[in-house]
């Protein structure tokens, strides 16, 4: 029985749309009655999910599906507006952003970010940067300080005579490599990592992600993968999470929602992904814009309009997430018929 | 063997003055593209494959220098025409769609008319006809309402609808060449799909030849009919797509293929790449730029590369190929 390290039980993030109104608009509102209401930009829409003890998890999904919201939601960079986040038995959506970044638990969840030359401070050597977060996470100092720096070091890949190098004198692997040991050095339950292969060349991506497997093996971490690279999420993750305009619409192993996926926008993003063995056009392709994700009508699929088999009870009944056999879950009110 | 080339590249050569040396970014590239053909180069960055663009755009840094080589567009060699002559067929005859449209379109210009200046200059189109012919081109690539996304700026538009735009700039003339420098790089794969169908669909229209340069092996198996292998400034291989792929005969067109995670079942099965480019400022430079990663690395490999005769279908600048 594999043990739940973390739990995401309805979990919503909105944010406000525009300008609030000036002094007079909000007053002559007021006298006009209610409250003022802005429009609110839907990211995160009622999203639950977990990530058990030593599982990597993929989050794939469009730029602006409300992958990154969600990552920093979860990471406890941003508050949540509603819905829970829990790790192991601790509860941390109550806890303010600001307050959390000095929490003891803060060590526990870290973060890969996606290109470590822009992400890590330019004016830091290697060894600043991974000394960095040990020291205010863990308080080690002098030799302990170094010691554990190395050994994250090495155990990255890393040689140790790079340390003493700023990150614009690192190779883009190199660079990688201080991304990771610099997250992994505090020894974290759980490893967010945002498309930390997407700035590097075949070869060397094939390097790094041999390591973070290797490293997860090693560390016995979780890891939530965030990518839109499906070939590669196929390679490194158990399960996956596909999201659409803030709501996850299918789920499941991640073999089994690409070799059969459920939901038709998944269904058009594996047909999307090219592969050396097919030549000429496939015919799967989506056509038109994204639905706007302010203020969204609750009862419309989100994906009503760019779907190739939209019909009218999209429009009047969002459909629900539910699951299928073989631990899969799929919102479409066709899926059922997919499914057979 | 390419029987009506759009553009023939003919041993171009390419250097860069900097202050730590003499950067030889390209020796000795030819390839040839057909009319309403799609060539792909392929490499790895720091290949040269966008240098390469550039010197046949005449857009080099100024740096830069072509020190030998020609690249025939018909009866005129882009490489050593003046600037005058230069000036009439880029954007004419010849069209670039750049990575990243956002900061390649004007910022402070609607994309209407971004496009109209273009009709204006190489379209013989009247002031009067520009704006609806930009329209009609809009809708040509796709975007939906395009009488109100003309008076749009490129940051009220997502990164696609901005990579339309870009290739209804660089079709506007209705060119005989285009070259497309990684231009899904950075969109969606859905949005790639489309965006590629679009290129492949106007090319074939026109009967454009499009160069497609791109890292991604898997998109250019997809959408090219040859490929050209690129390696520190070489063309390391050339051959037709589905050739390549069933039997590539470079040995680092070989890694490159069992690197790509497309086909592979697991992690493990990927294999990495040993070593890494060589500095293109060095001296002693090996003729063969690959040999110090080679593990087929043979003494012969010190002597200067094969010649291939052009006429061959399948050309590989090695010693000891697979």
């Amino acid at each position: 029985m594999t043990t739940t390290l973390l739990d995401i039980t309805e979990l919503a993030k909105r944010f406000p749309a525009g300008k609030p109104a000036g002094p007079i608009a909000r007053l002559r509102k007021r006298f006009a009655g209610g409250p003022e209401k802005l429009p609110q930009v839907y990211a995160v829409d009622d999203v639950s999910f977990t990530i058990a003890q030593g599982e990597t998890v993929g989050l794939v999904g469009e730029s602006g599906c409300g992958k990154s919201t969600l990552v920093r939601v979860l990471t406890r960079l941003l508050d949540p507006t509603d819905g829970g986040i829990k790790l192991g038995a601790r509860e941390l959506s109550h806890t303010p952003a600001r307050r959390f970044a000095r929490d003891q638990d803060r060590k526990r969840i870290q973060m890969v970010f996606q290109d470590a030359g822009e992400s890590v401070n330019p004016r830091f050597t290697a060894f600043e940067a991974i000394a960095d977060p040990l020291r205010r996470l863990r308080g080690l100092s002098g030799t302990n300080l170094r010691h554990k720096v190395e050994e994250a070091a090495s155990r990255c890949g890393l040689p140790l005579e790079l340390l003493t190098r700023f990150p614009h004198q690192l190779s883009g692997g190199q660079r990688a490599r201080v991304g990771i040991a610099r997250a992994v050095a505090v020894e974290p339950d759980l490893l967010v990592l945002d498309e930390p292969t997407a700035a590097l060349d075949v070869s060397v991506q094939v390097v790094i992600l041999q390591l973070l497997q290797r490293l997860k093996r090693e560390l016995g971490m979780s890891y939530l993968f965030v990518s839109h690279d499906l070939s590669v999420v196929r390679l490194l993750c158990d399960r996956v999470l596909v999201m659409y305009l803030g709501k996850i619409v299918e789920s499941g192993p991640a073999r089994a929602v690409f070799d059969h996926p459920l939901h038709p926008y998944t269904q058009a993003l594996v047909a999307a992904v090219p592969s050396i063995n097919e030549h000429g056009h496939t015919r799967l392709r989506l056509t038109g814009e994204p639905r706007s994700p302010i203020d969204p009508d609750p009862n419309v699929c989100r994906f009503y309009g760019r779907c190739p088999n939209g019909v009218d009870r999209c429009k009047t009944e969002m459909p629900a997430l539910r699951s299928f056999p073989g631990g899969r879950e799929a919102a479409c009110h066709f899926a059922e018929l997919t499914a057979q | 063997m390419i029987v009506a080339p759009a553009l023939q590249v003919e041993h171009l050569s390419v250097e860069f003055r900097t202050r730590s040396g003499i950067v030889k970014a390209l020796d000795n590239v030819s390839f040839a593209v057909g009319k309403g053909e799609t060539l792909a180069l392929v490499g790895e960055s720091g290949s040269g494959k966008s240098v390469t663009a550039y010197a046949i755009m005449g857009i080099l840094d100024p740096a830069g220098r072509v020190t030998g080589g020609k690249a025939m567009l018909g009866a005129l060699d882009l490489l050593h025409a003046t600037p005058d002559e230069i000036g009439k067929v880029r954007g004419r005859e010849i069209a670039m769609i750049f990575q990243n449209p956002r900061t390649a379109l004007n910022p402070i210009r609607p994309v209407g008319r971004q496009i109209a200046d273009v009709l204006l200059r190489h379209a013989d189109v009247t002031r009067r006809e520009a704006p609806a012919r930009a329209i009609e081109l809009l809708r040509a690539v796709g975007i939906t309402d395009p009488a109100r996304r003309a008076k749009a700026y490129p940051f009220e538009m997502s990164g696609g609808m901005c990579q339309r735009v870009m290739i209804a700039i660089a079709l506007a003339a209705k060119p005989s060449l285009l070259i497309a420098d990684e231009p899904t790089t950075g969109l969606d794969v859905t949005t790639q799909a489309v965006i590629m169908d679009l290129i492949g669909e106007l090319a074939a229209e026109i009967g454009m030849a499009t160069i497609f340069i791109t890292h991604d092996l898997a998109l250019a198996a997809q959408r090219a009919k040859h490929i050209a292998v690129m390696h520190a400034g070489h063309v390391v291989e050339l051959a037709e797509t589905q050739e390549m792929f069933a039997h590539p005969r470079h040995p680092y067109t070989a890694e490159l293929i069992a690197a790509t995670p497309d086909t592979a079942a697991s992690l493990d099965q990927l294999a990495s790449i040993p070593g890494s480019l060589p500095d293109l400022r060095r001296a002693d430079l090996p003729p063969c730029r690959y040999s110090e990663r080679c593990p087929r690395k043979l003494a012969s490999c010190d002597q200067p590369l094969p010649v291939m005769p052009p006429e061959n279908p399948h050309t590989v600048a090695c010693w000891n190929p697979l």
